[in-house]
């Protein structure tokens, strides 16, 4: 037939004296093929074809009951026809609903009913709308009764049809909606090893997308949802809950009328009564939505706002519990209170009249700041829904009346003793001073006086910082205030606790100075004055010839890292701190190098290892968001800089010798150590290397006796090499450093040297899946087994998996691949797990250690996949005698113990007793992190853990009595814990 | 170790309802001194209203979470702060009473009240 050398018609009639037995097993075979032929060819058939093929099946469905699925197969398979005459569809549908008991039918066969039904609703619309309610009717009858999930699915979504296509419902509503809603809420756990992947979450969702499809099932559907939230099944209740949710988009307040009363006082009492943070979230989203509709509906003039009478009783069940701070209601009504509130402007405005009034009244009234602080926390809670609704016109906001008494409430919590409540009050600040218009001129100078008085003379600092952040982000909103007020107060205490210097005390002070005006530095206005303060105090601090000035440094450069951050979005700030910055690091750092080199006192603070460490996110935060032609212009002065010595760029320029920080010669050894300034700048920017560059820092890493500077000059080289097109230029710098490396690590007095840079490079390549990378393994591998320098290779896995701070991450421009790490994973460990079986007793620590800080590196979820592999070798490195080793595999266990508690309950018994061994370690970090993992371990199955319970109790007696606070603290964490594991109340 | 206790029924911490307060404990210990005899632990706990239903539940589980969390060799005393609750001696004697407090431990009700006011919150 699909060939063409048969017609149907042949087909039909050599089947002809098949059809025709009286044996009805017979007669089903034939009309069995006969369908499965017209399923594979239904799109070749011609009209009249179909015409006499549709009379014969509908003359069928009379027959014998063996008969009728074929029968079924075949009517689909014509349902599927282009070419069906107008009239046969409706003639089909009405055989089969006066022919048929489909309830009686297998499930497949039903299933074949609903598909015939899809199918002409889909292709024939108009015709099926010609049977009017009859058609609805009909298929209430198909489908009353139906249990099987997968039938239940397609029935909901014809049902859905049905309604938001606008068939006629006729006088059918109620029984359409009895025959859908006998099914809520959805009560289904699919079957294990279920092929069919219906899960119970599907059902829910469809069958609530027909629920909420009309409002003419509103008065059917309103009491049912009432009805099950008070049913004992939590499922029941959320499923109620989120229909109702659901209902209120396309219900108006004619539906919603009668049922108001009995929908809030359900909701009250759920929120009341439950203890599931759940459901009360579904209650809040309910009352939202509820209030949004009653909000949004359109009224006639003759009809009241139910809305007013709605949030009238909202208000009266509420409102009274707000007066008792103390007691267990205050917080859900309080929510309560604020869902009906953000539903709209109306509610707020409505709901924020009545509280807020009540709630500074009640703060006056209650003198003790945890009552305070609950009943600020509530009103924030109000203010911030203000925020939602923006700017509103004066007389209709509630709040500016009040504004008094809010500004004084809240600049006395500022005021109080109490932590907590200062905290809140600034939180509340925040908020306020948000609402635009709010805050008047002479509030906002004294919101100012309140900000810096707890900034720099509040003990906590917990309430300074909050107090800095509120700063950061009111500043953009109020420049000129913050910028003529707040930095040059700043400024002035920075500068008069400098003149004084000497006791500790101002040395917090002059940190606080520091931070606040990193914090407030959030527009560009305000920026202008404060690098400018920051950088004036940088140099002064460098005059200075103490030993602590370095530590000064370090803080300067924090609080210019910070500033640094905050300006990266703004193109115009990005570049005028870039302008300003990094000439004047670069300057006071030559300086001080000069003046080192010709052996003056001064200038040391600035050379300090971790000053410069400090100086260098400062100048990478300040070049990584440059526009690249703006990039290209700070290159030529930067670059030329190092290779050449030019200083013209620099403020200050006239030095008293030349700078050559890659010349050879004792007396250049500070300048070479502002190579870490450079790896700032250009390992930075997106690419810009010149060779001579590269070969200069390979040349230094190599060779230099200087830990510190070797160190930066490889991560620098290895930096621009990551970076690198590949091509000619790149293969040609690689062998060199290559070959430069390859004999240093033999021998020499290089070869830690020698080892850095190869770490370097080769996570450099690591990160981008360059060949090369795992020839460089390989020689690190092979590293492992070194007596001298096996550890420190060992160590350095660390680095190769790790995020650097500084160079080679994604900010900063490195080509950095997708999953490098799993890369590394697969190709590497099996490696090291070779290498330590074969490896001797005394480098085999090596081989675990490596392996551990892979491991430790590697995202969760690809490391429980192939935890069965590994874990016996974890097991063996907690019995390494290694407390690296034991610490980063502890640290690797725990989040395991966590995340894939099955697995590791097969070895429970292992893991008690190692880690209450290691409980003991004489090393305080290994015992903490073991308590840690002992903390950890109740995570697993409760019946596993049972009996072990009275054991690790006992166990976990002894470092209850540590000598240290912090392990006695992780003591009592997992011995409280132990103590829960299977008692009544956990 | 005791300013996080739950409170039976509100939903507060201890020290949030100024049940317990910092200078109420008293402690003499030496860790060093692993057999030292003398080390003591003393709180006084001050119910929230005089007719506190709840007090001797507190004191349970201010007294357990001690017990639970210091070593053997310390000496837990928990008692009420004078003046402050009308049954004020009973409820001492019944927390200075090493088997009262056992057998109330017994009780799987108590256990869970106490367990639940111990128990982390989420």
């Amino acid at each position: 037939v699909k060939d063409g050398s048969w017609t149907v018609l042949q087909l039909v009639e050599a089947l002809g004296s098949c059809l025709e037995n009286t044996d009805p097993r017979t007669r089903g075979r034939g009309i069995q093929l006969l369908s499965q032929v017209l399923l594979q060819c239904y799109s070749l058939l011609q009209e009249k074809e179909v015409l006499h093929l549709v009379l014969f099946y509908e003359n069928r469905l009379q027959d014998h009951h063996l008969v009728i699925p074929s029968v079924l197969q075949g009517l689909r398979a014509l349902s599927m026809c282009e070419v069906l005459a107008p009239g046969l569809a409706v003639s089909v549908l009405k055989a089969i609903f006066q022919e048929v008991h489909v309830q009686s039918l297998l499930q497949l066969d039903r299933h074949t009913v609903y598909s015939i039904i899809t199918n002409f609703m889909g292709t024939r619309e108009e015709e099926l709308k010609g049977l009017g309610a009859d058609f609805t009717f009909g298929f209430i009858q198909v489908m009353d009764g139906e249990k099987d999930p997968r039938n239940l699915l397609v029935a909901f979504q014809i049902v859905r049809d049905l309604i938001v296509k606008n068939y006629a419902l006729g006088p059918f509503v109620e029984e359409l909606f009895e025959v859908t809603s006998c099914y809520f809420p959805i009560d289904f756990t699919p079957p294990p090893n279920d092929p069919h992947g219906i899960q119970r979450e599907d059902l829910i969702l469809s069958l609530r997308a027909v629920l909420v499809s009309t409002p003419l099932f509103a008065e059917f559907l309103l009491p049912l949802l009432i009805e099950k939230m008070d049913s004992d099944l939590q499922s029941a209740k959320l499923d109620s809950l989120q229909t109702l949710t659901a209902c209120c988009a396309i219900y108006g307040q004619k539906e919603l009328q009668e049922f108001l009363p009995s929908l809030w006082s359900s909701l009250r009492r759920e929120v009341f009564q439950t203890a599931s943070e759940k459901v009360e979230a579904e209650c809040l989203t309910a009352l939202h939505a509820l209030s949004a509709c009653l909000s949004c509906s359109v009224l006639s003039s003759d009809t009241e706002d139910l809305l007013d009478s709605f949030l009238s009783s909202v208000l009266q069940d509420c409102r009274h519990h707000l007066c008792e701070p103390d007691m267990k209601l205050v917080w859900p009504s309080a929510k309560l209170l604020q869902a009906a509130a953000g539903a709209s402007l109306r509610t707020c405005h409505r709901i924020t009249c009545s509280v807020v009034p009540l709630l500074l009244e009640q703060y006056t009234k209650h003198p003790q700041s945890s009552q305070r602080r609950t009943i600020l926390e509530m009103l924030l809670g109000f203010l911030e829904l203000q925020q939602k609704w923006g700017h509103v016109e004066e007389d209709e906001s509630a709040l500016l009346s009040l504004r008094a008494p809010v500004c004084s409430v809240v600049f006395s919590a500022m005021t109080d003793p109490s932590v907590q409540l200062q905290l809140v009050g600034i939180r509340a600040l925040t908020v306020l001073g948000s609402l635009q218009g709010f805050l008047s001129p002479p509030d906002l100078e004294l919101v100012v006086d309140h900000l810096l008085r707890l900034i720099l003379h509040e003990e906590d600092s917990q309430s300074s910082e909050a107090a800095m952040e509120a700063a950061g982000s009111l500043a953009p909103l109020y420049p000129q205030v913050f910028s003529g007020k707040m930095v040059p107060r700043l400024g002035e205490e920075l500068r008069s606790e400098r003149e004084e210097e000497g006791s500790r005390a101002p040395r917090c002070l002059q940190q606080r100075c520091l931070q606040a005006l990193a914090a407030v530095s959030t527009h560009t206005s305000i920026v202008r004055e404060t690098v400018p303060a920051l950088l004036q105090h940088l140099r002064q601090v460098q005059k200075g010839s103490e030993a602590r000035n370095a530590q000064d440094v370090v803080s300067v450069c924090q609080s210019l890292h910070r500033v640094a951050l905050q300006c990266q979005q703004d193109a115009e700030s990005c570049w005028y701190y870039h302008q300003t910055v990094v000439p004047c690091l670069l300057a006071l750092a030559v300086q001080a190098a000069m003046q080192e080199s010709t052996h003056l006192p001064l200038g040391k603070a600035l050379l300090e290892e971790e000053a410069l460490a400090a100086m260098v996110p400062v100048i990478s935060a300040a070049s990584t968001h440059l526009s690249p032609e703006l990039a290209a212009q700070s290159v030529s002065h930067v670059v030329p800089l190092f290779l050449d010595g030019e200083v013209s760029f620099l403020p200050q320029n006239s030095f008293p010798c030349s700078f050559r920080p890659f010349e050879g010669g004792e007396r250049l050894e500070a300048q070479r150590r502002l190579v870490a300034l450079l790896m700032a700048f250009v390992c930075s920017l997106p690419r810009n290397v010149s060779q001579r560059l590269l070969r200069e820092l390979l040349a230094l890493s190599c060779s230099c006796n200087c830990p510190f500077t070797a160190t930066t000059a490889a991560k620098c080289f290895a930096g621009l090499v990551n970076k690198h097109p590949a091509g000619q230029q790149l293969d040609e710098i690689l062998q060199l450093a290559v070959n430069r490396m390859e004999p240093g690590l033999v021998e020499g007095p290089h070869r830690t040297q020698a080892l850095t840079l190869l770490l370097w490079v080769t996570k450099a390549l690591v990160l981008r899946y360059h060949p090369l990378s795992s020839h460089l393994t390989d020689k690190l591998l092979g590293l492992l087994g070194d007596a001298e320098l096996g550890p420190a290779a060992a160590d350095g896995f660390s680095l190769l998996m790790a995020d650097s701070p500084d160079v080679l991450h994604k900010g900063c421009h490195a080509d950095v691949r997708l999953m490098f790490r799993q890369r590394f994973f697969t190709d590497n460990v099996p490696k090291l797990v070779q290498g330590f079986h074969g490896a001797g007793p005394d480098v085999k620590a090596n081989y675990l250690k490596g392996l551990s800080h892979v491991l430790n590196h590697l995202p969760k979820p690809v490391l429980v996949t192939e935890l069965p592999t590994l874990l016996s070798l974890l097991l063996e490195a907690l019995s390494c005698s290694d407390r690296v080793v034991q610490l980063s595999t502890l640290s690797c266990l725990q989040p395991l113990l966590l995340e894939a508690p099955q697995i590791m309950s097969l070895h429970v018994d292992t893991l008690v007793s190692k880690f209450l061994s290691l409980a003991s370690s004489p090393t305080m970090a290994v015992r903490i992190a073991a308590l840690r993992c002992a903390h950890a371990l109740t995570s697993l199955p409760t019946a596993v853990l049972l009996p072990y319970k009275a054991r690790v109790i006992r166990a976990l007696a002894k470092p209850l009595d540590d000598k240290k606070r912090l392990v006695r603290k992780e003591a009592v964490a997992a011995r409280g814990e132990w103590f829960l594991l299977g008692s009544p109340g956990r | 170790l005791i300013r996080s206790i739950n409170d039976p029924e509100h939903p507060l911490t201890l020290e949030e309802l100024n049940v317990v307060e910092q200078v109420r404990v008293k402690a003499m210990f030496a860790f060093r001194q692993v057999n030292d005899a003398e080390s003591t632990v003393a709180v006084e706990f001050t119910p929230t209203i005089p007719h506190c239903s709840m007090a001797t539940l507190i004191g349970l589980s201010i007294k357990v979470k001690l017990i639970r969390s210091l070593p053997e060799r310390f000496k837990v005393d928990v008692h009420i702060t004078p003046g402050t609750h009308a049954s004020e001696h009973a409820v001492n004697k019944q927390l200075a009473d090493k088997e009262r407090v056992a057998a109330a431990l017994e009780n799987s009700h108590l256990l869970e009240v106490v367990n639940q006011c111990l128990s982390a919150r989420s």
